[in-house]
This record gives structure tokens, sequence and C-alpha cells, in this order.
């Protein structure tokens, strides 16, 4: 079962530079929300920003991590 | 057509409606938080959209995240294009975002809060009854 350290040190290792701040929504250990806090984040739709987060964790999304909700910005 | 129906019929159905949200169960009774208040942001616009169940066969799900590269639901599509999953929508409802994306007027009074769900104006889409003919 995923935590949400094991969560946050993915994201952060995956994409350059960003800090990500990780809950568990129900203490269940499937339903998680992340903000996460990139430079890269700059150049691209909200969309895109979404989709970088979304493949560091690939087919594992629907499946042991049933929901990751984001909020995504650059500054 | 292609050899995967599927596909085809989810693709058709994004060309065919200007606003089409794919989501889990039906605007009436959604079977998740994330579809309910997707489909609440938009009945609280007032906009005529189509509503898609991906739960009854798993391939919609499936073939839907192939085609739009994203991986959960739901999936709100404006002209064919993705805008966003529950997050972005929810974003976009409370910036004013979504009422000019969807070509609507905000409600003077649109509350901060996405409200809860009401009655759907459109009927829901029954896409896999398109898909169990092959």
């Amino acid at each position: 079962m995923p935590s949400p350290d094991e969560l946050k040190e993915r994201i952060e290792m995956a994409i350059p530079g960003a800090r990500a701040d990780v809950h568990d929504l129900t203490g269940g250990g499937d339903h998680f929300r992340a903000t996460v806090i990139a430079p890269e984040f700059g150049d691209l739709s909200r969309i895109e920003q979404h989709r970088l987060v979304y493949a560091v964790f690939g087919a594992e999304i629907g499946g042991p991590i049933h929901a990751l909700s984001l909020e995504t910005r650059a500054e | 057509m292609s050899d995967n129906p599927v596909r085809d019929a989810i693709q058709e159905a994004i060309a065919d409606h200007e606003i089409i949200l794919f989501m889990k169960g039906t605007p009436e009774q959604p079977m998740c938080g994330f579809s309910a208040r997707t489909a609440a942001a938009l009945e609280a616009l007032g906009t005529e959209y189509a509503a898609v169940d991906i739960l009854p066969d798993p391939r919609i799900r499936q073939e839907l995240s192939a085609i739009s590269n994203w991986p959960t639901i739901p999936q709100l599509f404006v002209k064919g294009e993705l805008i966003g999953g529950a997050d972005i929508v929810h974003e976009m409802y409370e910036s004013g975002e979504l009422a000019q994306a969807l070509g609507v007027q905000p409600p003077a009074d649109a509350p901060q809060e996405a409200p809860a769900a009401t009655e759907p104006r459109a009927p829901p889409l029954q896409i896999d009854n398109n898909l169990t003919q092959s």
C-alpha cells in the first residue's frame, strides 16, 4: 500500500526541482491529494502539468492508487 | 471503422457532442465524489451536456484513457478537446474559466464552492449500448 511519503518522494525524484505535499484523504492508503510545485510547470498548461505528475505513477493510478487529486503550480 | 469498436464509439461520442462528460455513474446517480462534483459544476452553469457512464464496460475507461492520455475519471471534453478532470474543472469553475470555456454566462450569484448535484438537464448517453453488438 503506497504511503503519502512514498508518493511525495517519487514525485520529487521524478520532476526536477519539484516540491510535493501529499495527504492520504481517507486514511485507506488509496485516495491521495497532492500539491506539487515545480519550475518546469511554468511552460505547461494545467492539463500537461497534471499529466506529468500522473506519469510518475503510470498504471498505478486507477490501480493501487485509486485516486490522486492534484493541485499544481509553477511558482 | 477500425477493429476497435469501443474506441470508435468513444471517439464518435466526443466528436458528436460539444460538451461531453465521462463519469462514474450518471448525473442523477454519480458513483464517485469526483464525478459528482464535476457534474454539479456543469449543472450549476446550466449548460447542456452529454454524460457517459464508464462503469458498465471496463473497456470504455481503458480506451478513453488511451485516447485522452489521462488516467482518471471524470474527463470533460469541450469541442473535442480534453478540458480536464475533477480538479481542473473545479478550479476552472471557481475562477470563471469554465463558464468561458463552455460559452455560457456564469450565474451572477455564483457560489464559491461547486454546489451539490441537482437535476440534470440532459439524459445520460448510453454509450455501452453501442458496444455490446460486436
